[in-house]
């Protein structure tokens, strides 16, 4: 671990990506005890400032009057929770089904990854947006429906991963000296696949945050009052003209949240699949 | 090879049932029935007026029977009625199929368009300036949300509004240039992330392919740069590009739901929320089939077009 931690330090892409993520991080931490303003308190003397130094509103208001800058910041709670949590959702059963299936074989195989063909074959915007729609809006859903909707991709890497080494002699010495079943897929295979699942976790974290806004842009995500980066830009949209500001910084610090993750990515696989290093 | 396709039609085949019963069961997997749904809150029916309800519209058979029913229909082309209009669905869905096709079909070339000259570009040597311009705005176009790029472009452009027709479908027979003028800013705003997928994809392709002994050979044996780029490093550079693609014209058909929404398109997107906005069940189901098997369709012929192009892949 503190090879790849040595490793992520060198890799200067990956290490920019991962300050990005960590600003977000405390930003979301510091609006637990701390914004600007209410972000929720309406101000009807206030709807629709311009950014300003002298009001103190940084980023201007909203169509009621809440502080742009503050909503953003009690937002990234919410985003950024909403995202983690679903990837933690999407990774734990997508993993355990794609080793379950490689290590398995046969039919269990079969099954498992038949099911996740059906799940895979919906485009995943549209498999959120049914989901919420049947089960309601509110953010829970929005966890489960991200959740759900990156389950085979999880499924299909491990499950490929599983099957590249489970044939390799160190699984046969501890099967020889009476491993059990379970001991050897989370022991001895689990902890060799972790490298190439990382790429896909902090991959699913960013699409989570795409998905996550998307589907609170459309109004079928995090409900008012409640901010999320995506549902004020949705709110903002129709005064775009008058005050683009209300649009634009929700924007930006989606786009921005989202390059921190690709560049992390980026950086990530070129440390775990140095082939192209020299040529990039 | 035939027996390639075939095996892959009977999984297309599974998986299309496939995602119809879960099509079918979610929505059963609704808080209250779907009936409660439909009388909605203002008239409460006792149990009994219930039960008659149930029999009138048939849901008084068990689960399976009732899928059975509802596969059959929908195979003969009935996709029920309208909770809300009482109209059939399936026409419904059909007028707006074309501007969602269309719109999808536009970004996709867009993407081509941009992605594959921007991707060959950046992988030259002689330009490392120019490669990390083009490389950094791979990663901007990667990172932007479509319905934010779809924004600003409203934004930008809000002058043309006279320019473009708003709200409404003009079909590409009946009026071609104000067609293309429409949906020039929507399948921009759609393929454009797709656009910096298939570039760096390309990129990525190209610094393989070239690290291959037989690039190498080529060069000794004194062939000019360019025939090297077009005859040996292109051509197998640019046919994983195909799967690529297949597999994103599923993303740009669920990705038009929000550009729609933006620009006020009426395609299927935008029926779709109205859907989940009115709890239309049957409109719902209808619309979520449709794509989907589009998406699987899509996939299928792209798989098969590959073995065809790629003589190295013999599937067994």
């Amino acid at each position: 671990m503190k090879h790849f931690y040595l490793k992520i330090n060198k890799n200067h892409v990956a290490f920019v990506g991962l300050l990005i993520i960590l600003f977000y991080v405390f930003i979301a931490i510091m609006g637990i005890f701390w914004t600007p303003f209410d972000p929720l308190e309406m101000n009807f003397k206030e709807m629709l400032q311009p950014p300003c130094f002298k009001t103190r509103h940084f980023m201007g208001t909203d169509q009621f009057g809440r502080d742009t800058l503050s909503r953003i910041i009690y937002g990234s709670r919410i985003s950024l929770s909403v995202s983690f949590s679903a990837t933690l959702i999407a990774a734990t059963f997508g993993i355990l089904m794609g080793i379950w299936a490689g290590f398995l074989g046969g039919i269990y195989d079969n099954i498992i990854m038949r099911i996740n063909d059906i799940i895979f074959s919906f485009p995943p915007l549209l498999l959120a947006i049914f989901i919420m729609g049947v089960l309601g809006e509110n953010t829970y859903n929005v966890i489960i429906a991200i959740g759900i909707v990156y389950i085979p991709q999880f499924a299909r890497i491990s499950r490929a991963a599983i099957l590249a080494i489970k044939n390799l002699e160190f699984v046969d010495a501890a099967l020889a000296i009476g491993g059990t079943r379970n001991r050897i897929l989370f022991k001895h295979l689990l902890p060799n696949i972790i490298p190439s699942l990382i790429v896909q976790i902090s991959l699913c974290l960013s699409l989570g945050i795409l998905l996550e806004s998307s589907l609170s842009f459309l109004g079928l995500g995090v409900q008012p009052p409640f901010p999320s980066w995506g549902s004020m830009l949705g709110d903002a949209r129709r005064f775009i003209i008058i005050a683009p500001w209300s649009s634009i910084f929700p924007g930006i610090t989606i786009f921005l949240i989202v390059i921190g993750f690709n560049l992390l990515g980026d950086g990530l696989r070129d440390i775990l699949d140095p082939r192209l290093k020299n040529v990039r | 090879m035939y027996g390639y396709i075939l095996k892959r039609f009977i999984s297309l085949v599974f998986v299309v049932l496939g995602v119809s019963i879960i099509i079918f069961f979610m929505v059963r997997l609704i808080p209250g029935s779907a009936l409660e749904m439909y009388l909605g809150t203002q008239v409460e029916a006792t149990p009994k007026q219930m039960e008659e309800l149930k029999v009138i519209f048939g849901e008084d058979k068990p689960v399976l029977v009732l899928y059975g029913e509802w596969l059959s229909r929908i195979i003969r082309g009935d996709f029920g009625c309208s909770l809300r209009t009482s109209r059939p669905v399936l026409p419904d869905i059909l007028s707006r199929l074309p501007l969602t096709l269309e719109l999808s079909f536009f970004a996709l070339c867009f993407s081509v368009l941009i992605g594959i000259p921007l991707g060959i570009l950046s992988s030259r040597k002689q330009n490392p300036f120019m490669g990390l311009v083009i490389r950094i705005s791979g990663l901007l176009g990667l990172s932007i949300p479509q319905f934010f790029l779809a924004i600003l472009f409203v934004m930008f452009f809000s002058s043309f509004k006279g320019w473009i027709p708003m709200g409404t479908y003009i079909s590409l027979l009946k009026n071609p240039i104000l067609n293309l003028k429409m949906f020039f800013f929507p399948s921009l705003a759609l393929g454009g992330g797709l656009a910096a997928v298939i570039m760096r994809f390309t990129r990525y392709n190209i610094l393989e392919v070239t690290l291959m002994d037989y690039i190498r050979t080529a060069r000794s044996k004194g062939v000019s740069e360019k025939n090297i780029l077009i005859k040996h490093v292109l051509k197998n550079a640019l046919l994983p590009v195909i799967t690529v693609l297949g597999f994103n014209a599923g993303y740009l058909m669920g990705g038009a739901i929000v550009i729609e929404e933006v620009f006020a398109l009426p395609g299927m997107g935008r029926l779709v929320l109205y859907a989940i906005y009115q709890r239309d069940y049957p409109l719902l189901q209808g619309i979520v089939l449709i794509i989907t098997v589009f998406f699987v369709l899509i996939n299928f012929f792209t798989d098969i077009l590959y073995v065809y192009i790629d003589p190295r892949i013999r599937y067994e």
